[in-house]
């Protein structure tokens, strides 16, 4: 008994050690979006002292520096990011919902044409979603949520399938009999129902529109100011680092919960 | 009986339930479906059409049949890329796996800390890829600069780098299905085999893993899809250097990925557009020939069960 409480305390102390140098990059990325750019290149490793120290500038550079200054493109991203999770979530549940009760040719016929759209890699349709997107004026900021939608679908309705077959029909028959019509079932009784798998594919969807959008205006600034990199860098992590500690359990569930069922 | 009672759910499923919900269409299905074949559906269907096509925009297409296959396959850095990305397919699916495995196993014998070890190592798969490459090629130049040398000079640093790449970005995720898996097993086995006299590492050989076989699966698939599916990072963190000019002209990028060759056949030549969409479509067939494989074998896992 002692001696497995010694190893299990040794194993403590050993992945403290591992979650250290794990945190490590991180951790190198935040002292350095506060040095030169010549510093960085030179001794990336360092701490920023008397010579290389230069407070906000970096941040000052990242957030105006660039085509598209960070503040107004985080501010669409996060924009985009909100709009687009909603219509994934609101849209695909009523979808999935159709699907799963009225169950007739068409639905399943849409059923598996997503299912499908889930083993198609990005870029077979990279070309021609980039085209269509641009003739249909989809490609705007407060237009592209519909391509997010789309391009998204398939997941979310697979998922929410998946957990509506597991609610049991008396439910909604029990508010059938008492005059409830399509839209109050789905609403009243069968959405707050959802509660788990929403969750679950919201935190899906939010990670990935948010890393699918900002990072490509960062990818524009490129390899010209490092020191501007690393604030955009630590800029566009913060959020989700924030986002995670704040319902960790949730969000652990739900990125895991499409692999696992799928 | 039992049956009598389902079939007669499903008449009332169908006049109270089915009928109502039809008459919605419109909003209910409607818009997800819409939207569905604006986002993926005519896409997908005008690529499969273009890669029998030349073409540099999607309304200059001129059918030639099978000849971008033709090329495609021809073509040597498309061929290299196939390989390399198989190699680090495997080379990731076994690293991963092994490292994600024994982090779980440790983080579930019941030691301090395990929650905030759990997050710490889950944590890096929230980052988007290109982030994940600038961070990466950083570090690696920051290293590999006191040897005078630089991750885009070597294909050896740039395997291995985008081998740690991955496995700081997955090694997380894995290992929270493997921990789902290793609360699954049964405490009465172990301590059954213990009492038997089984030591640890039996235990763990003839126990554990047999029990947790289905995560296994699960997750050697994920990470063999997720390395033929990279894309971001192999092309922020070398962008597929180093680069070899064969005598007879043709450049073999020696890190590039699948992904990557399709990227640029696409975006660095327009006149090779239609070779980049059949690229696309063989990328396609390749990926959902390994889904089926997994559907099949998860399936015969579940029956065994």
């Amino acid at each position: 008994m002692k001696k497995e409480q010694r190893i299990k305390n040794a194993l403590s102390v050993l992945f403290t050690l591992i979650c250290i140098a794990y945190m490590l990059p991180i951790v190198i990325v935040l002292f350095n979006s506060f040095k030169t750019n010549a510093s960085i290149n030179t001794s990336t490793f360092a701490l920023p002292n008397g010579d290389t120290f230069v407070g906000w500038a970096n941040y000052q550079n990242g957030l105006t520096v660039g085509e598209y200054p960070f503040l107004k493109s985080a501010g669409y991203s996060f924009m985009i990011t909100i709009l687009s999770s909603a219509l994934i979530l609101l849209c695909t549940s009523m979808a999935a919902w159709y699907i799963s009760r009225v169950n007739d040719a068409f639905s399943k016929v849409v059923y598996y044409l997503c299912v499908f759209s889930m083993v198609v890699p990005f870029q077979m349709v990279m070309f021609t979603l980039a085209k269509t997107a641009h003739t249909l004026h989809l490609d705007k900021p407060w237009t592209i949520p519909v391509i997010y939608l789309g391009f998204g679908a398939g997941l979310a309705v697979f998922m929410f399938t998946g957990f509506v077959k597991g609610i049991p029909l008396e439910i909604e028959e029990a508010a059938a009999i008492d005059g409830c019509g399509a839209l109050r079932t789905f609403f009243l009784v069968v959405f707050p129902m959802l509660k788990p798998i929403l969750i679950s594919v919201g935190v899906l969807e939010i990670m990935w529109v948010w890393n699918d959008y900002i990072q490509y205006l960062q990818g524009s600034y490129g390899h010209v100011d490092l020191g501007a990199v690393m604030a955009l860098i630590m800029m566009s992590i913060i959020p989700i680092i924030i986002f995670y500690l704040s319902c960790q359990k949730h969000i652990i569930s739900g990125v895991t919960a499409g692999a696992v069922k799928g | 009986m039992k049956k009598s009672r389902q079939k007669n759910t499903a008449a009332v499923n169908s006049k109270l339930i089915r009928r109502p919900i039809q008459r919605w269409f419109a909003l209910f299905l409607l818009p997800t479906f819409a939207a569905f074949c604006i986002g993926f559906l005519y896409p997908f269907l005008k690529g499969l059409y273009l890669s029998f096509c030349k073409f540099t925009t999607t309304s200059n297409a001129k059918w030639i049949g099978l000849a971008n296959y033709r090329k495609a396959l021809a073509d040597a850095s498309f061929m290299h890329a196939f390989w390399y990305t198989a190699l680090v397919a495997a080379t990731s699916l076994i690293v991963i796996n092994v490292l994600a495995f024994f982090v779980a196993y440790a983080l579930t014998r019941g030691i301090k800390g395990s929650n905030v070890f759990r997050g710490v190592f889950f944590m890096p798969n929230l980052i988007g890829g290109i982030v994940l490459g600038y961070i990466w090629s950083m570090i690696f130049d920051g290293i590999l600069k006191r040897y005078g040398t630089s991750i885009v000079l070597s294909t050896t640093y740039g395997y291995w780098g985008l081998i740690i790449l991955m496995s700081w970005q997955q090694i997380g995720y894995m290992m929270i299905i493997y921990i789902a898996g290793l609360q699954s097993v049964p405490t009465d086995m172990i301590e059954a085999a213990q009492i038997d006299g089984a030591n640890g590492w039996q235990t763990l050989a003839h126990i554990t893993i047999p029990t947790v076989m289905p995560s296994i699966t699960i997750c050697s698939f994920l990470t063999l899809t997720n390395s033929f599916k990279l894309f971001d990072q192999n092309m922020v963190l070398n962008g597929g250097q180093p680069f070899v000019f064969r005598p007879d002209g043709t450049i073999i990028k020696s890190t590039e990925m699948l992904a990557l060759n399709i990227y640029n056949t696409f975006y660095l030549n327009s006149n090779s557009r239609g070779v980049g969409q059949a690229k696309a479509v063989l990328f396609f067939i390749l990926v959902a020939a390994i889904a089926l494989v997994q559907l099949r074998a998860t399936h015969t896992k579940e029956v065994q069960q």
